[in-house]
């Protein structure tokens, strides 16, 4: 039979089975060897908050959808193109993502009587059989016996090679999909090599077995070929959110001169931050798993007091509690970094699924006048930036920042091209000197041009000072319950904050013209669909631009003026609506909110469409 | 050689600028004097120490002291301390905290701090009472005590804060009282040279909300009685005479009067046993049953390693290793696009 090679720009996958079936790692290992292909990528998972949810059931279904391509990948896409469906359930959850037409690779195990029952099908109906699935290509695999087959001459145990049967798939789609074998074979030798000679030689069997099979079994007449994406040349990897967080806080004490303090408290989607920071002693990162997240931010305030770079990332409920803390670091004027990795809430709501519903929060949740810098990363490789870039005002300006960043960004992977050290921004901290001594006293709260009081840390003789939560008296920190003083303090630090702004960049426009009949306004982790959709919109030729916010405390000060360039304002979030709020208060501009609040990232013709509406409708 | 003019230092060279503001007669003012006392009888240079304390009338403190010093939130300075000992290990922190800031808001960071054993000190004035909100209960206030939040008597079981600072692991752990300078002061000072997380409860009289709540331990007709000094290596005796001392029967403390000479099966004090500490800590006594009220260093181990010393431990291992930055952005799999 003769196998035709087709082009495709790019090609969504899903993999999709139980919990324990191995899909993080196949989709994360497919994303990695497609990266390393040259392909740009995006990623989504998708995985229950139980550790271990009951087998088979639609609750227990995790999954990881991949896109991969030959130009710039902004979103894992709203379809996909090929389904792996290891078990009945995830089939029943994950079919309507699958394109008409589309390549569905089905385990047959996971379809017996019990298994079509857990996932709500009719024991006597099986999907595979009864026609409902002509609309896609079936591939229908009998994994147990392929795996069983290919490790026959192994001692390991029936159980051990089923829960390898991913390596097959992964092997297949190898092939599907024209990558050499060898960066897989690469992957799966540093993951297992070390730990477990012998299940790494099983699993390199298996990948290679599954895609022999694909060559062999005449189960597919086409074959597609993702060329490489052109790319800047560079250094480049693929990352996660969370990982480049912290590298761009281990970058920015190494710019600084200074050493980095993380401290964390375990919270889904946050704690992989605290592991990766567990690993870099020899970088050395001081990591602490405080008892809660108040001490986790308050032992980064001791920390930043010592003279270090002080980080902490958390997740709603965690950011809740440091409220409190937050509030003295304002006071104090103490540089620490606060990392908010918003997950769908209120209380415990969905761990593991995004939402952008803490930006008020960030902006407002504390007592008393408290503003601080906010910032918010656009996707996972730019929580590179957003880190460095959070450090860099926490160190310059002295005070507490707020990173949000979310779950999509946090898990989701990017392909990203290593920063040169030399290109970014250097930091330089407002350390205290005898300029800042009058009589031999240290004056803490002697501010400079840009009302920024200088850092003295302990262990310096002539610079002893006391710092405290109570009102202060202007230059010498005294404590001060003078009226005029308060108010005078309290505009101090409000205006040390709204000066940040007349150093950021201006506001620019991502697509489209910087005037026009809308302007899709958004922030955070919903970049990717937002450029697709407005894209896609330009094609149609709707006069449509898409500008996107990284700095949300101080706002960048041309923005009134940018906005004002538009008819109309459309501000798609993941929440009911908060920077619609904050746009209006902020310039009297009717922006208009596009909701969704499900746990799920927006897709791109959920955004054409409200963008379709306003324009239709004015 | 030129003769080193080195001026010894005094507590005044630890007082700051500062008016000290505590109402007067409060316990605070006896406990800042010999705090300053110890730490230039020391001679701990003063920009090497760091006051760190949440919030209560004793949190004022590290205004008042002419070193490094941070008032934070409430209940938290043992966690602000935690990361600035973690970053800063050759420092000298000491935290103040009350028994409302210690053990009721901030009880969660402090037992932690004490099982981490970080080398800090730790004063916890216990006045038995919220001050600085104007008198309602704290954690270690006693059944019946009436206040404007229990205006018909506590029925409230209180701390034994010495018990919870024992059972949460700290390796220095002692009771002192404000009313008896030199036994604070050497309470005090054999805190600040223990290496590791050193607990002190101080006694500490407020004269306006609980006036008089330790009146028994500090007035001389009826301490003798009440009161157990205690000393390593010293048979624990007390009354006035010293005519009394404690015997363990089984586990169980009992008084014996002394007639000729001590008693084979005399408690002898040894701060290192934690079996007999664990007993010691939970001994409070009352005239009731007859028992005393031990004070001075209930148990010390300096054998216990700090948690400063194992991250130092730990972080030599990855010292030589020296990788450079890029290696680590570049990660395990990386390429070059051209």
């Amino acid at each position: 039979m003769e196998i035709r090679e087709l082009q495709r720009a790019d090609v969504v996958i899903v993999f999709a089975g139980d919990s324990g079936d191995g899909m993080q790692l196949s989709g994360t290992q497919f994303a990695h060897a497609s990266a390393l292909h040259g392909n740009d990528i995006a990623t989504l998972p998708n995985y229950p908050a139980e550790i271990r949810a009951p087998q088979g059931t639609l609750a227990g279904v995790s999954s990881f959808q991949l896109r991969f391509g030959s130009f710039e990948v902004l979103t894992p896409g709203d379809e996909c193109d090929v389904l792996v469906a290891l078990n009945a359930a995830a089939l029943r959850t994950h079919l309507p993502l699958l394109k008409r037409g589309g390549i569905l690779i089905v385990n047959e195990a996971g379809f017996d009587r019990r298994s079509l029952r857990l996932a709500g099908y009719s024991e006597e109906l099986n999907p595979l059989t009864d026609g409902s699935l002509s609309d896609y290509q079936l591939i229908r695999l009998n994994l147990s016996q392929l795996v069983g087959a290919a490790l026959a001459d192994t001692g390991l145990s029936v159980r051990e090679k089923e829960r390898m049967k991913n390596m097959f798939v992964l092997g297949l789609l190898a092939w599907l999909f024209d990558r050499p074998l060898e960066h897989l074979e690469q992957l799966v030798q540093t993951k297992f090599h070390t730990r477990n000679p012998e299940l790494a030689a099983a699993n390199l069997r298996l990948l290679r077995a599954g895609y022999h099979f694909g060559e062999t079994s005449e189960l597919f007449t086409v074959r597609y070929e993702v060329p490489r994406a052109p790319l800047p040349p560079g250094l480049y990897r693929s990352i996660s959110g969370n990982e480049a967080l912290l590298l761009g806080f281990v970058t920015a004490a190494h710019k600084a001169g200074l050493k980095l303090f993380y401290a964390g408290y375990p919270i889904t989607p946050a704690s992989e931050v605290l592991h990766l920071a567990s690993t870099l002693l020899a970088y050395d990162v001081y990591p602490l798993q405080a008892e809660d997240e108040i001490a986790a931010l308050c032992a980064a305030i001791g920390a930043a007091f010592g003279g270090h770079l002080a980080v902490t990332a958390t997740s709603g409920p965690g950011f809740s509690l440091m409220s409190e803390a937050l509030g003295l670091a304002v006071m104090l004027e103490l540089p620490v970094v606060v990392c908010d990795i918003q997950r769908a809430g209120p209380s415990t709501g969905m761990p593991t699924k995004p939402e952008q519903a803490d930006l008020l929060q960030a902006l407002y949740g504390r007592h008393g006048e408290a503003p601080l810098p906010v910032i918010a990363a656009a996707t996972p490789a730019e929580c590179f930036t957003a880190a460095y870039e959070a450090a860099r005002i926490a160190l310059q300006y002295m005070t507490p920042v707020v990173l949000l960043s979310d779950a999509f960004l946090a898990n989701g992977s990017d392909l990203w091209r290593i920063p040169d050290l030399e290109e970014l921004p250097p930091i330089l901290p407002p350390w205290a000197g005898d300029e800042h001594r009058s009589n031999g006293q240290f004056l803490p709260y002697q501010r400079d041009e840009r009302g920024v009081r200088p850092w003295a840390v302990p262990g310096v003789p002539g610079f002893e000072h006391r710092i405290g939560g109570l009102e202060k008296e202007h230059l010498t920190g005294n404590v001060s319950y003078d009226p005029q003083n308060h108010e005078h303090m309290v505009r101090l630090r409000a205006a040390k904050i709204a000066r940040i702004a007349e150093a950021l960049p201006p506001q620019t426009v991502t697509v489209g013209e910087p005037e026009g009949e809308l302007a899709v306004v958004g922030w955070g982790s919903t970049y990717g669909t937002l450029v697709s959709a407005v894209q896609e919109c330009r094609r149609k030729g709707m006069a449509v631009s898409h500008i996107h916010l990284r700095y949300l405390n101080p706002l960048p000060p041309n923005l009134g003026e940018l906005l004002r360039n538009f008819r109309s304002i459309l501000v798609p979030e993941l929440n009911s609506g908060h920077l619609t709020r904050l746009l209006r208060a902020e310039y009297l501009l009717d922006a208009r909110p596009y909701s969704k609040i499900q746990g799920r990232p927006l897709t791109v013709t959920e955004v054409i469409h409200a963008i379709e509406q306003v324009l239709r409708h004015g | 050689m030129g003769e080193l003019s080195v001026q010894k230092r005094t507590a005044k060279d630890y007082a700051s600028d500062q008016e000290v503001r505590w109402c007067p007669g409060c316990g605070d003012y006896a406990i800042l004097k010999q705090v300053q006392t110890v730490l230039a009888e020391l001679e701990i240079p003063p920009e090497q120490i760091v006051f760190i304390s949440g919030i209560g009338c004793s949190s004022r403190f590290p205004y008042y002291m002419n070193t490094y010093g941070l008032h934070g939130i409430h209940g938290r300075a043992p966690a602000i301390a935690t990361g600035l000992k973690l970053v800063r290990p050759e420092l000298h922190v000491w935290i103040i905290t009350g028994d409302g800031d210690g053990l009721s808001i901030g009880g969660n960071h402090l037992i932690h701090l004490l099982r981490r054993n970080l080398d800090v000190k730790i004063l916890l004035f216990n006045n038995e009472v919220y001050g600085l909100t104007k008198g309602q209960i704290s954690p270690t206030s006693r059944p019946g005590q009436r206040t404007p939040s229990t205006p018909w008597g506590s029925f409230e079981t209180p701390f034994n804060p010495v018990a919870v600072a024992f059972g949460a692991g700290a390796t220095f752990v002692a009771r002192t009282l404000d009313r008896d300078l030199a036994h604070l002061r050497s309470v005090l000072l054999r805190a600040a040279q223990h290496r590791g997380a050193a607990f002190v409860e101080i006694y500490q009289n407020c004269p306006v909300f609980n006036d008089g709540a330790f009146a028994i331990y500090t007035e001389k007709e009826t301490k003798p009685e009440n009161a157990l000094f205690v000393e390593h290596g010293q048979p624990l005796l007390f009354g006035a005479a010293r005519q009394k001392c404690l015997v363990l029967e089984g586990t169980t403390p009992r008084v014996i009067s002394l007639t000729d000479g001590l008693p084979q099966n005399v408690w002898v004090h040894d701060q290192t046993d934690r079996t007999k500490a664990a007993l010691l800590v939970q001994l409070l006594g009352s005239p009731d049953s007859g028992l005393p009220r031990p004070f001075g260093v209930l148990y010390a181990d300096p054998r216990h390693p700090t948690y400063e010393e194992r991250l130092l431990h730990l972080r030599q291992q990855y010292a030589q290793q020296h990788p450079d930055l890029l290696t680590l952005l570049r990660g395990r799999t990386w390429w070059e696009h051209r």
